[in-house]
């Protein structure tokens, strides 16, 4: 398939639908409005599809648990705010192991906070969010081509895993335009079947779907079960890209549209001599831990940037468990920085730790 | 010997949970005789609450996916749209669906979503142990409205279903009551129209059910079926509330 020109915003909807995605329930908020209104076009020509403006995110996120239940491709999309009103839902959705893709072009926050591009919903997302022991795959695209492929894989994972998937972007990734290649659609009929969901009890015995598990016992089997789940995840799905960190002196680690921003950084920094490289975090949970850690063997000095006060920094701290030294650097409320303003910090502290 | 009373088919053989005198356990049987008497047990999905009817999956020999506390009306719009061609019902309290859902029932009206709801009145809360409901009415006596349920502190309890016969899209609204053999029967007679509504795809539908809690009124059965009469009728009458009929919305 030839390139195409298109918006953050918009490809994330269209790789959904050619991921198979027919169910699409969603709230207006700023800035990921455009996937919605692509939504609301596209699958109305399509046979099947649904979309429909809920009164809230609360309705949203709960319309997309019945379309799963069901045994659909469903998805809602939201920013900030948004998300923290379908954190109950999110909750359920694990709870019940059930399918489904939620976009969080993350805003500035905390309350309502700004609509420019932020990072500060990363805890939200690798922590579960909700109520309840549990976690979410989280997936961090960079660029309006990983947005694409991400977004048609995370509807893989989800069924595979039959758990929620986060595609964690920000208002800078759905508003930007990029060129991409999008992945040929899929044939729903060629998509593993489903022995779970509700479909009426013909021919086969009634099936419930339900989280209220009084038993602590039985409470307590489901929260293992999930547990054997997110190791198996841990284990298969982990993700991350290195860039310049062969003979690097110190790594940095930045995800998303951060990374975007890193990685100029680095660029910059080579040219002026430094042996600086960075690690990006592709799925931000499962997080590559062990990645970071085994560089800890070669190289002492650890740099995170974040567009937020510091909450992925807190999981390189974990993953290094003291085996090196952490700076960080963030820029939170909505502000971008250039990869100019970023090497001037890195450089900064690449020499007062006497690595020039 | 003639057999002349079953269990239902829809009803798996577990005994009921609820309290002596509850409406639930009535209210699950004749249920299960609609479902059974329109053959709808293949292809109706049910959306239990959060309250006490939550167990029902237990009773109920057909699929259910639970929601969240107020949430049922949405996932079952979820449900639907999936699954155009299937009978879709929530069952609900007064709190999951007058306060903590009143928004996505509304809504769900409004759209004219083809799915049915039974909603359970018994003007409390009766899971968490009999506080004030949204249909808890003036002098009512609950947990959370002590000497009873006063307008300037708690203000007045909500008509639902009169609220949900104005919102366009809905096409059939009745409220009756379990308090005698023949409101039962009523009850009965109004939970397959308004399965037979949703099967002519002609809208949102729900049955709003009067229904005895002894337990949390501190009433036995016949007291409360009589409260019902004399009290609770007064302030939310019996009777069809909408019915598009024929008619093109």
């Amino acid at each position: 398939m030839a390139k195409v020109l298109m918006r953050g915003n918009h490809i994330v909807a269209e790789a959904a639908v050619r991921a198979g995605c027919r169910y699409y329930f969603g709230y207006p908020i700023t800035p990921q409005n455009e996937t919605p209104e692509y939504m609301a076009e596209r699958l109305s020509k399509i046979e099947g599809g649904v979309f429909i403006q809920a009164e809230s995110e609360l309705a949203a996120i709960n319309m997309v648990t019945g379309a799963s239940m069901a045994g659909g491709r469903a998805m809602t999309s939201s920013s900030s705010p948004g998300i923290s009103l379908m954190q109950e839902g999110i909750s359920f959705l694990s709870a019940l192991e059930l399918p489904a893709v939620i976009v969080n072009m993350t805003r500035g926050g905390p309350g309502l906070g700004n609509i420019a591009p932020a990072q500060s919903d990363y805890f939200q997302a690798t922590r579960g969010g909700g109520h309840g022991d549990y976690r979410n795959i989280v997936l961090g695209p960079a660029s309006g081509q990983e947005l694409a492929n991400l977004t048609f894989e995370a509807f893989d994972l989800a069924d595979k895993y039959r758990t929620p998937v986060i595609i964690l972007g920000d208002g800078m990734l759905g508003q930007m335009m990029e060129a991409l290649e999008f992945p040929p659609e899929v044939s729903l009929k060629k998509l593993p079947p489903k022995d779970w969901v509700l479909t009426g009890a013909k021919g086969r015995p009634s099936r419930i779907l339900r989280s209220l598990l009084l038993d602590p016992v039985e409470e307590e089997e489901l929260n293992w079960k999930l547990m054997r789940k997110y190791g198996k995840i841990l284990r298969e799905e982990t993700r991350w890209e290195t860039y310049a960190c062969d003979d690097a002196k110190m790594i940095l680690v930045a995800f998303g549209i951060g990374a975007r921003i890193a990685k100029g950084a680095v660029k910059r920094a080579r040219e002026q001599g430094l042996r600086v490289g960075l690690i990006r975090p592709i799925t931000l949970w499962p997080f590559p831990s062990k990645v970071i850690k085994d560089f800890s063997k070669k190289v002492k000095q650890f740099f995170v940037f974040e567009m937020n006060m510091g909450q992925m920094v807190e999981d390189v701290r974990l993953a290094l468990e003291g085996a090196g030294e952490v700076h960080f650097y963030g820029r939170p409320g909505g502000v971008i920085l250039t990869p100019l303003e970023l090497v001037r910090v890195i450089s900064s502290h690449y020499f007062q730790k006497k690595l020039g | 010997m003639k057999k002349v009373f079953s269990r239902p088919k829809s009803l798996k053989p577990t005994p009921f949970h609820y309290c002596p005198g509850c409406g639930h356990s009535i209210l699950h049987r004749i249920l299960g005789e609609v479902i059974d008497e329109m053959d709808l047990r293949e292809k109706i999905i049910g959306v239990p609450p959060a309250g006490c009817a939550v167990l029902a999956y237990n009773y109920f020999d057909i699929d259910m996916g639970e929601a969240a506390h107020g949430r049922a009306v949405a996932l079952a719009t979820g449900l639907k749209r999936a699954l155009p061609d299937r009978i879709i019902f929530t069952y609900q309290g007064d709190g999951d669906i007058a306060a903590i859902g009143t928004a996505e029932t509304i809504h769900a009206a409004a759209r004219g979503e083809n799915v049915t709801t039974l909603f359970v009145n018994n003007a409390v809360y009766g899971m968490t142990g009999g506080q004030m409901a949204p249909t808890t009415i003036l002098g009512q006596h609950t947990t959370t409205s002590p000497g009873g349920r006063r307008e300037d502190r708690d203000g007045y309890p909500i008509n639902l279903s009169e609220m949900l016969a104005i919102a366009r899209g809905s096409a059939y609204i009745e409220r009756t009551a379990i308090n005698s053999p023949s409101n039962i029967l009523k009850t009965k007679k109004a939970i397959a129209k308004a399965f037979g509504v949703q099967l002519e795809g002609k809208g949102f539908s729900l049955v709003e059910v009067l229904s005895p809690c002894p337990t949390n009124w501190k009433k036995s059965p016949a007291e409360s079926w009589k409260w019902i009469q004399d009290v609770m009728m007064l302030h939310f009458p019996l009777g069809v509330l909408k019915d598009v009929g024929d008619k093109p919305r």
